[in-house]
């Protein structure tokens, strides 16, 4: 235990203590409960009970100044609530023989209480349009990237497939003969914005990349183009957020940013793997690359 | 509490038995009813409200078991349970199966939502307090009333049925998006349990048609005479707006329950899209769209949260007028609040759907809708502290849930802003943050205020009152443990904690919430287990505790006027009313309360005007 938790802990036991001694105790003990909530938010991050390190991303990082906004109105709201609230219980706690002011409103005070809040909730909303237009809206994307999409990120019952068009070429809305597979290891290029094809095979699952702010609902019989770009270098989690059936807690991918060169090597890496025949020695790589533009001739 | 109890308590004595009768007689039914009539298949509203009562309480208990059981997975996942894992789960080795827990969280909020917070607040106390408050002897259709109330038990059936078919209960999640629930081979729980629980929910919702059907009718032809609708307690508002609320929103659920039904039996496809294959099944055909479900269960959903809030909200501000010997501050603009959230509740839906990949533009619209929600919920905890400043304060058990449920509300309130913002909700959609959220306005605001609220017309209910003692240390504890099990949440959902893993710390970036996640098993334990301090208060004040006459919190309603028990007609005579139900601290008068029935000359009011 932290030595704050205990002072805590200690300052919580006097000030109740305090407050049944001086028949306050109520007050005391909303006080308290008010000034606990604050204090504990305060302290999370050093526990890290909170958001798993800063934004890997140019969008989370908007996310997070606006959550942090968001954290600042409410924390000064909950204070400034909490402050009157206390206030009230102390001051008119009940006295015997007293009567309360007989008072049914003010038509002033509804107003202002009215206004504030009205401006105050409309800037947050109005401010926030721009980030989710250009989360959402995919006219808003990189054109190089939304004509590109680096991959097609299939959700199943309980894994992420994942097909990537061979090097060099563009990804189909069809399986081509030369796609790449894996399972549940999305590989993206780092530093650049990218833009996946969403999709999901049987039922609802949520594409959620924690570190990096990004998530998409994956829709049976709908493809969901998702840009993000991964600020970093190396490994982080793919969760998925939605309830899709009993195993929906081991749906874990993992996203590897790399740079573009190990990227497009990977990639290579990958169709030599899976074009290995055991026998050609990986030329039956470009034999299929060759066969495919009569693929796509007859669907 | 005044010198005038006594005398109160004397002659409420009397008059229970005398008055009780004669009321009786006057309305000619000479004949005795036989038992069940009277008490099981009754008629009359307030046996009705207090079936559905402690009907809600058992099922908070048995609620409270299944989230117990999430709870223990989460803090020691797939490991034995002490006692009852033997007895529950012996074929799994005494421990949760992953998808038995999926089952556990979405009964668990199917039997608190549907059986516990609607049914307490509309069925419990809109039946007991609706005829009591507006001076009528009983509502104005009561066999549909005792229908409602007997169309809950159907449900409860199939909803415990369903734990022992084959597969198991639903495991959807309680929003049950298709596919998943739709097609039978997605999940263990969708095959006959979810066909139950479906049929469940229609119960649910016939019953509440019933009973909305009943509260407006009744609101709108049956109050006393002068009772006009601006002298409406804040508690029949609410409760007045709540049926609208569930008569306009209720068919579009059960609409789409049908037509979920009709997908998962006679082959339609509403919400199975073509070409899906689950579970290695054969391929699905047709052409129906997944997101339709959200938008018709959303469009009902989003509604009952504010079913589940409003009439909480309107008991909460008669309790706090009380106990602040203070009129109501605001009166009118709790009114339109209440009003301008059931309104807007009609289209801020779309905010559970966010990233459900429905057009953006949708997403801007009602992110402004329900950034303006927040405003008159904003303008009634500002009314709340306004009615509590300046007052003189009486910290009884009704009061101090009461203050319990305005600070809790601003939380739930506050957290409510991150998810409206989009972006932000990018992020914390489908994470702990939300659970946090709604536990913090359903059991923090709601469930407290009706906490407060039995305590409150308990002694109208029985004549007598429940202990204040136990009371308190029920609330003390309820209210640190509710605090340390839930406030945490907001930590694990800024953390990326997702909803609904049965083991969460499969990811690494969620192992270290492990001990966090312990400790905050361990409140709600001592949480659930005090619940029962609250039941046996109950249930043995019915019998030993004190007596009491009609009126023992000095209030001014209406329901005040009448014997305590109320016998069969409920009132003595019709009541008249003189004014609204919050004139303390009048100074018309030596006392602080001036009952809505009670006449003073206007040679009195005048003088009073004139300063003498």
């Amino acid at each position: 235990m932290s030595p704050w938790l205990i002072i805590l802990s200690l300052g919580s036991a006097a000030v109740l203590l305090a407050g049944a001694l001086t028949k306050k105790f109520w007050p005391a003990f909303f006080g308290l409960s008010a000034v606990a909530t604050v204090g504990i938010s305060v302290l999370a991050p050093s526990y890290r009970w909170w958001l798993p390190g800063g934004a890997q991303s140019p969008m989370g990082t908007e996310i997070d100044d606006l959550f942090y906004m968001i954290l600042i109105i409410t924390t000064v709201t909950y204070i400034a609530v909490h402050v009157v609230l206390i206030t009230a219980l102390i001051k008119f706690s009940g006295k015997p023989g007293v009567k309360a002011s007989f008072s049914h409103g003010s038509h002033a005070l509804e107003v202002v209480w009215t206004i504030v809040p009205a401006a105050i909730l409309l800037f947050i909303s109005l401010y926030q349009i721009d980030v989710w237009m250009r989360f959402r809206n995919f006219a808003t994307f990189n054109r190089h990237s939304r004509e590109n999409p680096v991959a097609e990120v299939t959700a199943r019952q309980f894994e992420w497939r994942i097909r990537y068009p061979a090097p060099g070429k563009k990804l189909m809305q069809k399986p081509q003969p030369d796609d790449l597979y894996t399972v549940n290891d999305l590989h993206v290029p780092f530093g650049e914005p990218v833009v996946i094809q969403l999709r999901s095979e049987d039922v609802l699952h949520s594409f959620f990349l924690p570190h990096l702010r990004i998530k998409q609902d994956a829709v049976p019989g709908a493809i969901i183009p998702v840009q993000f770009q991964a600020n970093f270098e190396g490994e982080q989690e793919l969760v998925c957020a939605e309830l899709c059936g009993w195993g929906h807690y081991k749906m874990r991918g993992q996203l590897t940013a790399q740079r573009k060169s190990e990227f497009d090597k990977y990639l290579r890496d990958l169709q030599a793997r899976q074009s290995d025949d055991g026998v050609s020695g990986g030329r039956a790589a470009a034999v299929v690359t060759q066969a495919t533009p009569k693929a796509e001739n007859h669907p | 509490m005044s010198t005038h109890a006594p005398a109160d308590t004397a002659h409420a004595h009397d008059d229970h038995d005398s008055h009780g009768h004669a009321a009786h007689d006057s309305h000619g039914h000479g004949h005795e009813l036989s038992f069940f009539q009277k008490y099981v298949f009754s008629t009359d509203h307030k046996v009705i409200g207090i079936q559905f009562l402690i009907t809600t309480l058992l099922m908070l208990m048995v609620g409270g078991a299944l989230a117990l059981g999430v709870r223990w997975q989460l803090a020691y996942r797939f490991s034995t349970m002490p006692i009852v894992g033997q007895l529950v789960f012996a074929n799994e080795g005494g421990q949760i199966s992953p998808e038995f827990y999926t089952m556990l969280f979405t009964m668990h909020a199917t039997v608190m939502i549907f059986l516990v917070i609607i049914p307490i607040l509309a069925g419990a106390f809109g039946n007991f307090l609706i005829p009591l408050m507006i001076g009528a002897d009983d509502m104005a259709f009561p066999t549909l009333n005792m229908l409602s109330y007997w169309f809950m038990w159907p449900a409860i059936f199939f909803f415990g049925l369903s734990f022992f078919v084959e597969g198991g209960a639903s495991s959807g999640g309680w929003t049950n998006y298709p596919p998943l629930s739709a097609i039978r081979a997605a999940a263990p729980g969708s095959q006959d349990g979810q066909t139950l629980w479906l049929i469940g929910v229609t119960f649910i919702g016939v019953s509440s048609m019933m009973g909305s059907v009943n509260y407006m009718t009744t609101i709108i032809n049956m109050r006393a005479p002068g009772m006009t609708l601006f002298r409406m307690p804040m508690t029949i508002w609410a409760m007045f707006i709540t049926a609208i609320l569930q008569a306009f929103a209720l068919p579009v659920l059960t609409a789409a329950g049908f037509m979920i039904l009709a997908d998962r039996t006679i082959g339609t496809c509403f919400f199975i899209p073509g070409g899906l294959t689950v579970n290695n099944t054969p391929t699905t055909v047709g052409g129906g769209q997944a997101l339709l479900w959200q938008h018709l269960f959303w469009f009902y959903s989003h509604p009952a949260v504010y079913i589940m809030l409003l009439p909480a909200m309107g008991m909460v501000s008669d309790m706090l007028s009380c106990f602040s010997r203070k009129p109501l501050f605001g009166y009118k603009p709790m009114v339109y609040s209440i009003a301008a959230i059931a309104g807007l509740g009609f289209i801020v839906w779309g905010h559970h759907m966010f990233i459900s990949g429905m057009n953006p533009a949708l997403g801007m619209t009602f992110m402004i809708s329900t950034m303006m929600i927040a405003l008159p919920s904003a303008v009634k905890t500002f009314n709340w502290l306004g009615t509590m400043w300046g007052g003189n304060i009486q910290f009884t058990t009704p009061m101090i849930n009461s203050i319990a449920f305005v600070s809790m509300f601003v939380v739930g309130g506050l957290s409510g802003i991150f998810m409206a913002a989009v972006p932000v909700d990018i992020y914390i959609h489908d994470t702990y943050f939300i659970v946090a959220h709604f536990h913090y306005v359903l059991f923090g605001a709601t469930l407290f205020g009706c906490f407060g609220a039995i305590h409150y017309w308990f002694p109208k209910m029985w004549g007598r009152m429940m202990n204040e003692t136990a009371g308190k240390i029920h609330f003390v504890i309820s209210f640190i443990a509710f605090n340390f099990t839930f406030f945490p949440m907001h930590f694990l959902g800024a953390a990326g904690m997702p909803r609904r893993l049965a083991d969460p710390y499969n990811y690494p970036y969620l192992e270290h919430l492990l001990p966090l996640n312990q400790f905050m098993t361990w409140s709600a334990i001592v949480m659930g287990f005090a619940q029962f301090i609250l039941l046996a208060n109950f249930f043995l004040s019915i019998k030993y505790g004190k007596r009491v006459g009609r009126n023992p919190w000095n209030a001014n309603g209406l329901e005040w006027t009448a014997p305590s028990p109320p016998g069969h007609g409920n009132f003595d005579i019709l009541p008249v009313v003189y004014r609204g139900p919050y004139e303390y601290a009048t100074p018309n008068l030596d006392v602080d309360y001036f009952p809505q029935t009670q006449y003073v000359p206007v040679e009195q009011r005048v003088n009073v005007a004139h300063g003498h």
